[in-house]
């Protein structure tokens, strides 16, 4: 996940993200930018994401447990 | 030649407005220049008469070449060095040391201030006295930063050395420069209406649900769809302008702008978009977007937009009213889509809506077809299947 933020945002430093607060808010992320992690995390581990879960995305430790909830399926 | 943007090396000189032996004052417009942000026109910024043409129509020379020389009325032959253009954008170097113009750039009239035709026109910009400007350049000529750091010792009286502007604090002032150039000197009207997109919407999740990620069409698409079929019907909206003329374009390419992660702004062209299907817009639009935030547009995206596209919906913006960008003649706005009360058949329902604008020039377009166009956004939008 860091990676794939890291290729999109790679001026933020993101080892201080706040597990809890919105991607938007820290990294003043689009929906462009979403979709581009959307898309990456698809590419690196496989995971289908609808865009009905986008909601789910939306701080770090809200993608962590969305992305192992898919990966234990 | 000018520098206009930061990795621009050269540009074509495509028309001479003067001739030889004509007479020219501070803020003619010398000749016309193409470049990676399209054609601008070359103002002078001293006063006498054109001695010699050293750049033919048509040629293509390295930014700052001198392009000829004037003879001011009392002195030596000044040469027309590079001035900032109508249209300023972020420039990586001052024009008052391009290579290989010779020093003569800079102003040799006795009495005074030695400066050179950008920091001048910088000059005039910030409202700064050159002869209050204490010159670092050749010769103790004013330069371009020692305007900038003048303008900004006298807003704040600094506690240390005021540093010169860093890149985005540029970008921010020539921007500023050409919106209020734009502000200045077109007409500007101003349109808005409310879309429901309740349609637009719901066909939207259908689809994205048979798309893989990859191919997952956005918003934007579709009302960049809309804008370029409704130019269709409204042609002179798509035009470049000339002054109180305009030129329809025969093609439509959607400038969309663009936030630059870090500040700054840019709208490169997404060309023929009334022609693509929404894939392939949005092929374009992620390809644009990735492009112009990590570096790597091309100079055709920077010059042939022929109408921009500007959205501030995901900053919480309802309704955004765009500042024409020359030579463009209208700039059309969406807002955020939000959730409101809509009357259907005499009921009131909760639909999803959005705010349409549209910033035209009055010489070339009136409210009544500026209405028309955002009319047939709305239609368009209501069909989404057919864009």
């Amino acid at each position: 996940m860091l990676r794939v933020l890291g290729e999109i945002a790679p001026e933020a430093d993101l080892a201080a993200l706040k597990p809890d607060v919105a991607f938007r808010d820290q990294l003043d992320l689009d929906s462009m930018d979403l979709l581009n992690v959307v898309i990456g995390l698809h590419a690196a581990l496989g995971v289908e994401i609808p865009e009905a879960d986008y909601s789910s995305l939306v701080t770090p430790d809200g993608c962590v447990d969305y992305l192992l909830s898919k990966l234990e399926r | 030649m000018p520098i206009l943007t930061a990795d621009m090396t050269a540009g074509t000189l495509t028309t001479w407005r003067k001739r030889v032996g004509d007479a020219v004052k501070r803020g003619d417009i010398i000749a016309e220049v193409e470049t990676d942000k399209g054609l601008i026109d070359v103002e002078v910024f001293t006063s006498g008469v054109i001695e010699s043409i050293l750049v033919p129509a048509g040629a293509t020379v390295p930014t700052g070449t001198v392009l000829a020389l004037i003879r001011e009325e009392a002195g030596a032959p000044l040469s027309v060095a590079p001035s900032t253009p109508v249209e300023p954008v972020p420039a990586a170097a001052p024009a008052e040391r391009p290579a290989p113009a010779p020093p003569g750039a800079i102003a040799e009239v006795p009495g005074r201030p030695r400066i050179s035709p950008l920091a001048r026109k910088v000059a005039v910009e910030l409202g700064v006295d050159p002869a209050s400007v204490r010159g670092t350049g050749p010769g103790g000529a004013v330069t371009r930063e020692d305007v900038e750091r003048a303008a900004a010792a006298r807003l704040k009286p600094p506690a240390r050395p005021v540093e010169p502007p860093d890149r985005q604090a540029r970008m921010r002032q020539l921007i500023g420069a050409a919106m209020a150039r734009s502000k200045r000197e077109i007409p500007h009207y101003y349109l808005g209406t409310t879309i429901d997109m309740s349609r637009a919407m719901t066909w939207l999740a259908e689809e994205n649900l048979k798309r893989p990620v990859t191919e997952r069409l956005l918003p934007g698409t579709l009302l960049m769809k809309a804008t370029a079929l409704a130019l269709r019907e409204v042609p002179e909206l798509n035009a470049v302008g000339r002054g109180a003329e305009a030129v329809p374009s025969p093609a439509i390419h959607i400038g969309v702008a663009i936030s630059l992660r870090g500040g700054g702004l840019v709208a490169p062209a997404l060309h023929d978009a009334d022609r693509r299907s929404l894939g392939d817009l949005m092929t374009g639009l992620r390809d644009l977007v990735r492009r112009a935030r990590s570096g790597g547009l091309r100079s055709s995206e920077l010059s042939d937009a022929t109408i921009t596209v500007t959205s501030l919906g995901e900053q919480g913006v309802e309704t955004v009213f765009g500042i024409i960008y020359p030579p463009q003649v209208a700039i059309v706005g969406f807002g955020k889509v939000v959730d409101r009360p809509w009357v259907v058949e005499g009921r009131i329902v909760v639909r999803p809506v959005l705010a349409a604008t549209l910033s035209a020039d009055h010489r070339v377009s009136y409210g009544h077809r500026g209405g028309l166009f955002l009319a047939a956004v709305d239609r368009l939008l209501q069909e989404p299947g057919r864009l």
